[in-house]
């Protein structure tokens, strides 16, 4: 039976329908969850997209980490669900404790959508796993708040533990040690900054993002 | 002029006490207009309303009875001027809703919320269809980036428009960048928004049905943009904007933008018309609640009762008039039956949308046997009527006015003296390197590719979209999109200019495969009280008709910005195009600009003899100074059969068919030099070239030529033998260089570095 991946939806949210049809073609059944639900719904999987949940007001993801379904999120992944926060929800993530380090404004301070070129660097997590390290993407960028950083400390451990998921080859934002995405340490919730979802047609350019999100439907990591 | 100069009589700039109808922009004239609908004075608060309504911005009283000449029908068109934006049939049960507008003035003033709060205003014009909007454009004019002030104005532009535009969630997929003097004070930055929908959930904005609700959705309302369409847009500038100056008072008249109530306010609609929760839907925008219920009452011919103490306010102790001519931004006015209010309130609270009910819908009257609606406005329910006026008389009855027109006196001196017999340049390489610039600063900024349409973007000849979007049926079809402008042209000979950039948007997107099937204009012009300006528009319309009707394309909206001046000096006249194209069907990306190595360099054109004529090409004006003369001849015939061609070689390809071409870009502004460097720069290939006749067959600007590149060159040339179009083969692709025989020899890294550094450069960036 097709994976059932729940696609969380902040008022701001706007990647929702993308990944969404980008999971369907890799053979997932996609739902959309509002940010007002308490329960998930039994799906296999859970992707925090992109886009500016309530605004970004404050901060990126500040807010959006008080939504009811965060509680449903933070349980699902304690229990070891797959979780994936990409761009916006990536920094939900950092910022919902689920993920450490934050993102901060690029280098340059301006927002950016480019392509970028990623390396796997660790095939630990539930969107690598399956990938050689050293693979190359490429795969678009899209925000203004993505330079990844975080205590020292914080990176030895993810360096030491091998949760460096994806590096930038040409760090383009100012990234601490080239970091793109990121994983826990039971490896199944990740964030990354560049959207596997903008790169799933011949037709947009790329289908390098479809090998990530059949990565993620290749469940469960152990 | 601030909102407080509302209050009553004021004191002129004389110490004279200036009647306060004049202080609104209402000249003695219009004034005895309004009393004679009326049958008496009006009070302040209908003063104000019809100060704004029958502003130039609101009203196009200069314009209307030029627009009238613009060809509007056509076989798709579903909905043409008049309404919010123009709908064409796509095909496959999908209608495109598309409109242009202007934010020059406030842009001017508070550069980044005025063009972020003119993405926000479009974008409401393209839901209010029932369109989900899917793309922006922005085509922007400035004056010379080593100035700090352009910098300032320019990069608070693009701020603007990245910040709104990505955070509500659009991409922008492309525009146009003009860097010249005469915009040093009167900067242009239009918006272009294209949207879809299932036909089936058309709507249009009009009231109906007597005692159905007046909802008003979204934002509270403050004093922010009051009078931004009678002070701002319908007024030009003094000498300087800085601070002090009368531009620093103009500033309360800015709207501020809020692009998360935007998107809540687009998804709340979009879902209240999925659901058949309303029966008429309008954005507010310039001219507020004024323009918003007189439209819809008009367009239905019904009138509306509005009580002002159900508008949620942001500020204590609004007048009337101030609530009434706020243009607060992020609002819309819904028409509700009231059996359906209670699953109105449940959608909008589900996406935090505030709706108040502020008023029904009445009967219309027969005066005269015409149904005469009345909008009839109290502060307070059963409280006394503060105005009463014939709705319709707001928005259809300002004066039309055909205002003296005059061509310039020394026309004839300046169409003879033109750049042609210049000195040709000692080294034409650097001429080319000069006006080589790569826009993807700009382009960067936005995100130009949510809901995975985008298989051409910003840097494309047209942006090239998939056909699909959330909610609408399956598709296997893509639109194309493009803006034009040229103000050098247009300045030399705004008809032919004109006629000029609509043939070229034609050709942008032909060079996407797309087959153009509308236009929406921008005309952005000077003070129209200078009857020189009465001329140029007059014939910019006449010039974009000839066009539209020889190639076969309906004018489906528009907008028109006067006024445009500082220092009583005039734009030029900007005339900007926004092109609509369709393709039937795309399995395929486009060949792109980019050339690869062995490919044959070929150049499309119409038959017969070139005119390599220089006149109001980017050589002339930006390396000699040189803005007279008379431009290059265009064959509107000629023309279409070239764009015929190039819309086969790409279709073919794009719906999976043996694909021709290896690269394809149109000539146009910077003439042949400009299109090859882009073309080598595209891929990184060099080419070997010759037969191009002088500097002015490498920097003219002719129209209706197309540069390809192909593996199979003599089937292309039977294409277009078949086409009756003229064909030359220029070279072939190859090396690191790009030389054009006895004219220049470019290395590619020096064109890329020229191409690349340009914008980056003015703000101390690295290209």
């Amino acid at each position: 039976m097709a994976a059932r991946v729940g696609v969380v939806v902040f008022p701001g949210t706007n990647c929702e329908h993308d990944v969404a049809a980008a999971l369907a073609l890799v053979g997932a059944t996609p739902e959309l969850l509002w940010h007002g639900l308490r329960d998930l719904g039994g799906v296999d999987a859970v992707v925090v997209p992109g886009g500016f949940a309530h605004g970004d007001y404050l901060r990126p993801g500040a807010l959006a980490r008080f939504s009811p379904v965060m509680g449903a999120v933070a349980r699902f992944a304690a229990d070891g669900g797959p979780v994936v926060g990409i761009c916006n929800g990536f920094q939900v993530l950092t910022e919902a404790g689920l993920l450490p380090g934050a993102l901060q404004k690029n280098r340059g301070l301006r927002f950016m959508c480019v392509p970028s070129v990623v390396t796997v660097t660790s095939s630990r997590s539930v969107l690598t796993s399956g990938l050689e390290v050293g693979t190359e993407l490429v795969l678009p960028l899209n925000n203004f708040d993505g330079s990844y950083v975080c205590a020292p400390e914080t990176l030895e451990e993810l360096v030491a533990e091998d949760r460096v998921v994806l590096r930038y080859r040409d760090n383009p934002n100012g990234s601490l040690d080239d970091i793109a995405g990121i994983c826990n340490r039971g490896a199944n919730v990740v964030g990354l900054m560049p959207h596997p979802e903008r790169a799933s047609s011949e037709l947009l350019g790329s289908v390098d993002g479809l090998v990530l999100l059949r990565s993620l439907l290749s469940l469960p990591v152990a | 002029m601030t909102g407080a100069r509302y209050g009553g009589d004021v004191p002129g700039a004389s110490g004279d006490v200036e009647p306060l109808h004049r202080a609104l922009g209402l000249t003695d004239e219009e004034l005895e207009r309004v009393v004679g609908i009326l049958g008496r004075e009006p009070n302040h608060l209908e003063l104000a309303m019809y100060a704004v309504m029958w502003s130039e911005h609101c009203s196009y009283k200069s314009s209307r009875v030029h627009l009238a000449r613009l060809p509007k029908e056509g076989p798709g068109v579903l909905v043409g001027p008049g309404e919010n934006a123009g709908v064409i049939d796509a095909g496959d049960g999908i209608a495109v809703a598309i409109r242009i507008e202007s934010h020059n003035h406030p842009s001017a003033i508070e550069p980044h919320q005025g063009a972020a709060t003119g993405v926000g205003g479009i974008l409401r014009d393209i839901f209010t269809m029932g369109a989900r909007p899917l793309a922006l454009m922005d085509p922007l004019c400035f004056g010379p980036l080593d100035e700090p002030r352009q910098r300032w104005l320019f990069e608070g532009v693009v701020g603007g428009i990245s910040a709104y535009g990505n955070a509500v969630g659009v991409p922008t997929v492309g525009g146009e960048l003009t860097f010249d003097p005469a915009y040093r004070q009167n900067p242009l930055v239009n918006v272009l928004c294209l949207g879809a929908l299932p036909i089936s959930r058309l709507v249009l904005g009009r009231a109906s049905g007597p005692g159905n609700l007046v909802v008003l959705l979204g934002a509270t309302t403050g004093r922010d943009g009051i009078g931004g369409v009678s002070v701002l847009a319908s007024a030009g500038f003094g000498a300087e904007g800085r601070a002090g100056s009368p531009e620093d008072a103009k500033r309360p008249s800015v709207q501020v933008g809020d692009p998360y109530e935007e998107k809540r306010l687009i998804e709340a609609c979009l879902e209240l018309l999925d659901a058949g929760l309303v029966v008429g839907l309008q954005d507010l925008g310039g001219a507020g609640l004024a323009c918003a219920t007189s439209e819809t009452a008009a367009r239905g011919q019904v009138g509306m009762e509005v009580d002002l103490s159900a508008v949620p306010r942001r500020e204590d102790q609004m007048a009337s008039w101030e609530v009434m001519t706020s243009e607060s931004q992020e609002r819309m006015l819904a028409v509700v039956a009231p059996p359906d209010w209670d699953q109105v309130t449940e959608v909008c609270a589900r996406w935090e949308v505030r709706a108040s009910v502020i008023g029904r819908v009445t009967e219309a009257a027969l005066v005269a046997g015409r149904p005469v609606g009345r909008l009839v406005v109290r502060e307070r329910p059963g409280g006394p009527v503060v105005a009463d006026v014939p709705a319709a008389s707001l928005a259809d009855d300002a004066p039309r006015y055909r205002r003296p027109m005059a061509p310039p006196d020394d026309l004839a001196e300046r169409r003879a003296a033109g750049p042609d017999g210049l000195a040709p340049p000692a080294d034409c390489g650097a001429d080319l390197l000069a006006l080589l610039a790569d826009p993807s600063w700009v382009y960067r900024q936005y995100d130009h590719q949510l809901f995975l349409n985008t298989v051409a973007g910003p840097g494309a000849d047209a942006a090239l979209l998939r056909l699909a979007g959330p909610g609408l049926p399956p598709s296997r079809r893509a639109v194309a999109v493009t803006t034009d402008g040229n103000p050098r042209w247009c300045a030399i000979d705004p008809r032919a200019g004109t006629a000029m950039v609509v043939a070229e948007t034609v050709a942008n997107l032909a060079c996407v495969g797309a087959r153009a099937v509308a236009v929406v204009d921008c005309c952005n012009f000077g003070n129209p009280e200078h009857p020189e300006v009465m001329w140029q528009l007059s014939e910019a319309i006449d010039g974009m008709a000839e066009a539209c009707v020889a190639l076969g394309l309906p004018v489906i909206g528009g907008n028109v910005s006067l006024y445009n001046e500082s220092g009583g000096a005039d734009i030029p006249p900007t005339p900007v195009i926004g092109g609509l194209g369709l393709v039937e069907r795309l399995e395929r990306r486009p060949p792109g600009a980019g050339w690869s190595a062995g490919s044959t360099v070929v150049i499309v054109h119409p038959p017969g003899p070139s005119d390599p004529t220089l006149g109001g090409s980017r050589w002339a004006v930006e390396r000699r100074g040189v803005r007279t003369g008379t431009l290059p001849v265009l064959d509107l015939a000629a023309h279409a059969r070239v764009v015929d061609l190039i819309v086969d070689l790409v279709a073919r390809g794009l719906a999976g068919g043996p694909e021709l071409l290896d690269a394809v870009h149109d000539v146009s502004a910077g003439g042949l030099g400009v299109a090859l460097a882009e073309m080598a720069l595209a891929t990184g290939v060099g080419a070997r070239l010759f037969g191009v006749a002088g500097h002015a067959g490498l920097f003219g600007e002719s129209p209706s030529r197309v540069v390809v590149a192909t593996a199979r060159p003599d089937e292309v040339v039977e294409r277009a033998r078949h086409f009756g179009v003229g064909t030359t083969v220029l070279g072939v692709a190859g090396g690191g260089t790009l030389a054009v025989e006895g004219l220049l020899a470019l290395d590619l890294a020096e064109l890329d570095a020229a191409f690349s550094g340009g914008i980056p450069a003015a703000f101390g960036e690295a290209g």
